[in-house]
Formats: C-alpha cells, structure tokens, sequence
C-alpha cells in the first residue's frame, strides 16, 4: 500500500517541534484520516479537534503545507506525494496542545455584537413575511461554519496581533448578516466604526480564498459594510443632508 | 484527596446541541442560574450536522396539515410503541418552536409568499420539513447559540462529564474534567438536564462524530434512571459508501424529497416493490405519481422511496445481498435524472442541495447533477434512551431531565425523518422550564465526598495502569475498534438470537480490556485519555441495546430480527426496560404501553 510521511507540529503554549510519523494511504482518504490513523496507532495522545468529518461543523482547522484548511476536506490526492505533509495548528490563535488552539477571543468577540432584534411581526400570528430574494444575501452568510480559518490568515490578526481593535473577517460577515437580515432593526454601524476596526480590512481577500463554504466574504460583506460606514461617518454631502432633514 | 474545583448553579446542562441549548435558554429565561457543558466548541455539537429540516405542521404549503396528522404520521412512523403523549404535545408544540427561531434570527427558506417553506420527507404525508438549504441543522444550532450567549449562561466549553452526583432522593450535580487541562470539576446543581444526543460511535459504520457515544444513556443508567428502548436503533438508508474514508457520512432524505430515487444495477426502481400494508394507500403506485408528488401535486401519493427509513435501509440490504448492489456495496440515488424532467436541473439541484453537491464533489469526485450516488445504510440515531415523564421530561431520579436523542419515547420503533430537530425545541424547552421549577423547589445538597473521590479515581485509572504497565496491555483505540466491528456485526440492522448472545459474550471480554487499557501522556488535552474513559459509556449501552434486542422477539421499526421476521401484534406493544440492579447487573423488563385515550384513538382512526 501507498504511504505517506507527515510532519505535525507537537508541542504546547511552551513551544513543540515537528514530528514525523509515515502512515499508509487508501484511495479518497483525507488529511483527518491520516491523522487519525497516526493516533490510533503511533500517538494516542496527538491532539486535535474534529466532529463531523464532512466540512460541516469547522472544528479541524489546521494549516496544512501552510494552507489554513479543514482537514476532513482535504484529500490526500490533491496534496502532491513527493514532499512530506506538514501539519500545523492555525497560527494566529495560541497554541494549547499539537493541532487544537485556544480559539475563545472569537467566541467572546461575538458576544459583544448587538444581537437581531426585529421589528414588529407583520401578522397578528406572529409570523412575518419575507421574499426568497431578499434573503439570498443573508443566507450566504449564514452558511458560515465558524472553522476561523478566515481569521487565521487575516494579516490584521495573524501578523499585526491587532485583536483588540479588529474583529476580523469571521464577524464582519456575522454583522453583515445581521444588518442585511431584512426584519432586523438594530443599528451596528458605530460599533463596526470602532470596536469592529472595520477599517483596518485592506481587501486582500485571503480569507475569501481560505472559506470552505465559499462565502465571498470581501466582496459580499466587507466591502459593502465598509460602505455604509463611510456613508455614515464620512460622507460630508450626506452629513449636510441629515442635518437638514433629520432621520424620521 | 482529589484537586478539583466546585461551581454551583440551579440548572445544569450536559450537552449544547439543539436540546440543550433550548434547554439553558428556557431555565436561563425562568430566571435560575444555568450553567452549559459541551464535549466540543459551541456550536459544533451534532445537531449542526442535520440536513433536511424540522417538521412542524405549520400548513404553509398544504393547507390540509395540522397538528393531528403530524400526530398520526409520527404514532404510524414509531409503529405504535411511542409514548403517545409526547407525539401529542410534539405535534402540537412544534409549529411554535420554529415561529420562535425566525424571531431569534433563523433565516428559513421561504414559499413565493413568503411564509416559511416546507418540504416532503419520509413517513410525512405533507410537506411539513420547514427547512435551509440542506443545512438546517447549522440553522438552528446557531440560532439558538447566538441567541444563548446573550442570556447569561455560563458556558463550559470542552468538558466531559464522567459520572453524575446524587443522594438516596435525587441529583446533586455532575462530575467531569476540562478537556484542554485535565482538571478535576464538580459542578452542583439541583436540577440537571441530560441533552447528550446518541450511541452512534458503538457501530462501525455512522453518520455520526465522536462525541456520540452514549455518555448521557449510561451516566443516566448509572445514577439509576431507566432506560427503554435501546433495541430501536435508526439505520438511516443512506449514507455515503465510497471511496472508505467517507463511509456513513450521511446523505439526507432531502435528495429523495426533491425527486431522487433509487435504483438496483439493473437500472429498477426496487422501492415499488413490497410496500407494507399500513402505507399502500398512501404511496404512489407508479414513477409519475411520485414524480408528480415531489412536485407538489396535492392529488399524489408519495414515491416508495419515502417510505419509513427502517424500511428503505432494509429494501437496501435486500437487494444488495441478492446481488443487484452497486459496485462497493449499495444501491444508487439519483438526482440528475430529474433533467429530464425540469430546464435548468443542474442549477435547481445545487441551489437546493448544496451541501450534498458540495460533499459529494470533494470527497467523492463525483457531481450528482450528472451522475448518480450510491449509497447504503449507516447508523443513524437511537430512539430509545433515557426513560422520561412526557410533560416534565424528568426521569425516575428526581431533578435528573433528558431531551433530544437521549430522551425515549416520541419516536417509538422508528423515528421520521425531520422529527429530531422539531423533537430537540419541543422538548428541549420543557425540559428547561421543568428543571428550572424544580431547582426553584430544591435545596442545595450535599455531595458526599466518597462519591467524588471515586469518580476522580476511576478517571485516573488508565495513566495507573500505565505505570505498572504488563506487556499485555493496550490502548483505548484498539478496544473501541473492535467493539465497533463487533456491534455492527452481531447486532447491525439484521439481527439473530444467538449472534446476540455472542455479542454478550464478546462484551464480558470487551469490558475486561477496557478496564485495563493504558493511556501515556498528559492529562492536558490527551485524546487517547478521553477515549477511554468514553469506553464506559460506550460499552454500557452496547450492552443495553443488545440486550434490549434479545428480548423483543418481534421485528418492528428499526429492530428487524431475523428469527421472529413479522410484527408481534399481541406482545409488541410493550417497552423493554432497563435498570442497573443491587449487583451492578443490568436488570430486564417488560412494561405495556398504557392504552391511547379515546380522542388520540380518534385521531389515529381519522387518519388511517
């Protein structure tokens, strides 16, 4: 049978080093796979995050030859043979043991997003109604799977560490959802203005490229957030007009 | 004495899929304090892996649904053996439960007046799936999760329980460790709700994670709440079979509901033949009517292949082992045939399908808008589980709730496809609101040391018995291995008397190498240790389910056996009920179901 050899990081938040481990490979197998196999039989304790094994629930993140991927949808013959594997934890988050990172700086950054707050029902049920087409935007969004691979390779967070002031690719989109959902009525743009640090976003677009979903996260979200905001903080024209004529 | 740490609450939650996060939300919303444990990171429990939807009788596509169909629908599905309150109150409750997720955010599919969509699934005789694409699942998980963190409750993400706390009247808390640390935590809590989900990780071939190993069934049975059930496990007739990576991951209903059919190597449509008796009058005798029904026709009756799953995976197994299987194993769903039927096929299948088409096009190399899937039966879901009051969903141990999969009782024999998530907000909800009464009603208790420094001892035992290692020992994975194999072979989809007691036998000898299995390293996230202490859990309801299968001499729902081929009419209608004994021993009985009242006897006379 084929083999295969991998170098994955182990170690934890003291450092680590690579380790190799040669494992054999069967047809349509994936980089989950190969590494399950090296803990089942040569690494009990190799660590790392997986559920569902079919790109639905974005638990295996990892960088693999570098790339930020999930691993359960990576296939081992997309990956060229002649080289090893090198399996790395994702690095813009610190590391707590070989492949699993300490991801909660995301879980309490969408805490302080407001939350949907939508308007009145429209129907005395309680129900509301709302056209497919209006919600196509919004349902892109949320096909997000939370994996953060997005802000893994986001350069505002992996190389400038600007955490406290940005909240990066994965939440942008999470707002943008919010603010696009045609029956919410909550106002964000302050917030994206300052805490959000929407402004630190270039559009390289690297976290579009890395989506597994595929959510053009850049062109679909950001850009048109970024809009808005400049709309509402930045636009002397439209300033002048809501000074005249007030919001109703 | 062990080092751990103690944290307090009302309401404790063990698990953070669906139920048990519309659990925390209601007790969180009666004001007590709730704290939430999950195996894994917030939002990746297994309810983020549902696809087709969640049924509810909102009647926004067929305007003859109401809550009494859905009632007979889910009676018919569960052949009989379910507990008829909770079908009740499920059928009735649900449509609420969805209205209330698009006010917490849910984004549903909608109809072209724009009202929630529904779609077609097995055993629902009208469109009743309220559905995202073929990722509902992550719909509602996240619905429910951002809704959640916005109420206060306090999150342990990571964390496994391994043994629940009581005194001789009832629970007291929870024992368990954090993953990433290994630290020892006693959490107290006067109520505590059980949403730990299913068994699926005892067979070999699943459609689900890791985390399915039965925690919740076996800590319950443990600490003395009883289970029933256990023999009815769902073997959902498609999963992915090829390439052997991929094996069990699922491929929803869906594909069927939109039109997909399945077909032998000969190019048949083996569904038509064989449909049982309680569904001829409604299943389409013939491939228009079922076309035209997939369509929305209200005239038509539903293909063949939305018959009930426990039927369709065994139609499966027959064809395969009269030789008319695909080439690893299967049979073969099609969906791209419908471009016969339909301009704009491949559009319309991706758009309503994407994640099949998404799944099968990366793992698979195969694109089923133009080619067909084969697939074969994986193990699914467990309809039996923690034996619960319909109303309260409290066990027989006082302050001890289950909701969801690990709950018994709605989907009797057979569970119909889309009633999982419907059942996890139903049921979920009252859970919490129960369990939050409850601790108002309680006092603290107090945990007896004793019970705590025996759970800490048992967790430790595998690194002991890595450092008076013998050469015969062996690690975890090895053990849960061959219980998988064993499980999926002797007490798989087509069961026999005497291959059971020989799983009996196999489980004797399981148990004794799970007891000494080593584990090396740390106790900081250490993977190796977690899976052996998930082997308990694992190896306690095997033996529940293959006990449980010896007694019901009858095949009904998702427990065929092969000795006793046909429906039991006169001693069938009982549940099989397990306790833990004096002794440690699993103790065995039969209880008759109480007899329907007179206006759900109606009901089911109504809709016949």
């Amino acid at each position: 049978m084929k083999t295969a050899l991998f170098r994955i990081w182990r170690g934890d938040a003291n450092g680590g080093d690579f380790a190799e481990y040669t494992t054999e490979i069967s047809e349509g197998m994936v980089v989950l796979d190969a590494v399950h196999a090296i803990q089942a039989r040569q690494a009990n304790d190799l660590a790392c995050r997986w559920n569902c094994k079919a790109g639905k629930c974005g638990s295996c993140s990892a960088e693999i030859n570098g790339m930020p991927k999930l691993m359960c949808m990576t296939r081992m013959d997309a990956i060229s043979g002649d080289q090893p594997i090198t399996i790395e934890p994702m690095r813009a988050f610190p590391v707590i043991r070989d492949l699993a990172t300490d991801v909660s700086w995301n879980f309490r950054v969408k805490k302080k997003i407001k939350k949907f707050r939508p308007r009145k029902p429209d129907n005395p049920d309680g129900t509301w109604r709302v056209a497919q087409a209006d919600i196509d935007r919004v349902q892109e969004f949320r096909k997000c799977i939370e994996c953060f691979l997005c802000q893994d390779v986001c350069h505002v967070l992996r190389d400038h560490q600007k955490h406290n002031e940005f909240i990066g690719p994965r939440y942008l989109v999470f707002t943008a959802a919010l603010e696009m959902h045609p029956l919410d009525t909550e106002e964000r743009l302050e917030d994206l203005k300052q805490g959000g640090g929407i402004g630190y976003c270039n559009i390289t677009k690297c976290c579009t490229k890395v989506c597994p979903e595929n959510i053009t996260i850049t062109d679909n979200a950001i850009i048109p957030l970024k809009e808005r905001v400049v709309d509402e903080f930045y636009d002397p024209l439209g300033k002048l007009l809501k000074l005249i004529r007030p919001k109703t | 004495m062990s080092n751990y740490e103690t944290l307090e609450y009302d309401v404790l939650v063990i698990g953070a899929g669906g139920a048990g996060l519309r659990a925390a939300i209601e007790a969180s919303a009666a004001g007590v304090r709730v704290g939430l444990i999950c195996k894994s990171l917030l939002g990746k429990a297994h309810t983020v892996m549902a696809e087709g939807g969640m049924a509810a009788a909102l009647a926004n596509v067929d305007d003859r649904d109401n809550w009494k169909v859905h009632f007979a629908d889910t009676m018919r599905g569960g052949q009989y053996v379910n507990n008829w309150r909770m079908a009740e109150l499920h059928a009735k409750e649900a449509p609420d439960r969805v209205r209330e997720l698009e006010a917490w955010g849910a984004v549903f599919d909608r109809t072209a007046d724009g009202k929630i969509l529904q779609r077609n699934f097995g055993g629902h005789r009208y469109p009743r799936l309220a559905h995202v694409g073929d990722r509902t699942g992550l719909e509602l998980i996240r619905t429910l999760q951002d809704q959640g963190i916005h109420q206060g409750i306090e999150v342990h993400m990571e964390h496994t329980i391994v043994r629940l706390l009581r005194d001789d009247a009832r629970i007291l808390g929870a024992f368990g460790y954090d993953r990433e640390r290994g630290r020892f935590k006693v959490f107290k809590s006067k109520a505590l709700v059980l949403a730990t989900g299913g068994i699926g990780r005892a067979y070999k071939i699943t459609s689900n994670s890791w985390e399915y190993t039965g925690d919740g069934q076996s800590l319950a049975y443990h600490a003395g709440a009883e289970l029933i059930d256990m023999e009815f496990v769902q073997f959902h007739p498609t999963g992915m079979i090829w390439p052997p990576s991929v094996m069990g991951i699922l491929v929803t209903e869906g594909v069927r509901g939109e039109g997909g059919v399945l077909q032998n190597n000969k190019g048949e449509r083996f569904m038509f033949a064989g449909i049982p008796d309680a569904y001829k009058s409604q299943t389409a005798d013939n491939p228009e009517e079922g076309w035209r029904y997939t369509q929305g026709d209200k005239e038509a009756r539903r293909p063949p292949e939305l018959l009930t799953r426990d039927h369709v995976a065994r139609c499966i197994v027959d064809e395969v082992k009269a030789g008319r299987g695909s080439p690893h194993g299967g049979v073969f769903l099609d969906i791209a045939w419908i471009k016969e039927r339909i301009p704009n096929a491949a559009e319309h299948i991706r758009k309503k399908l994407p994640s099949m088409y998404h799944q099968f096009m990366q793992l698979a190399n195969l694109d089923i808008t133009k080619e067909p899937m084969e697939v074969g039966p994986t193990t699914h879901y467990v309809m039996g589980g923690v034996r619960v009051d319909a109303e309260t969903q409290m066990s027989n141990v006082p302050g001890l709730f289950a909701a969801g999969e690990v709950a018994a009782g709605l989907h009797g024999a057979n569970r119909l496809g889309g009633n999982s998530l419907s059942d996890l907000l139903v049921f979920g909800k009252r859970a919490g609101e129960f369990a939050a009464k409850f601790s108002r009603n309680s006092k603290a208790g107090a945990v007896d040391d004793a019970q705590i420094e025996d759970a800490a001892r048992e967790a430790l035992e595998p690194f002991e018995s890595a450092t008076n290692s013998r050469a015969d020992t062996e690690g975890p994975y090895q053990v849960q291995h061959d219980l998988q194999e064993m499980m999926q072979d002797l007490v798989g989809i087509v069961r026999r008397e005497e291959e059971m007691f020989r799983a009996l036998e196999g489980l004797t000898k399981l148990q004794a190498r799970a007891r000494n299995v080593v584990v090396y390293g740390h106790r900081e996230y250490n993977p190796g240790w977690h899976t052996a202490l998930d082997l308990k859990h694992l190896l306690t309801v095997s033996e529940a389910i293959t006990r449980a299968a010896i007694e019901r001499k009858e095949s009904r729902g998702g427990h065929f056996r092969h000795d006793f081929p046909s429906r039991d009419s006169s001693e069938g209608r009982m549940n099989v009920v397990l306790s833990k004994a004096e002794d440690g021993s699993m103790r065995i009985r039969r209880e008759q179901i109480p007899a329907m009242p007179e206006h759900l006897k109606q009901v089911i006379d109504e809709m016949k």
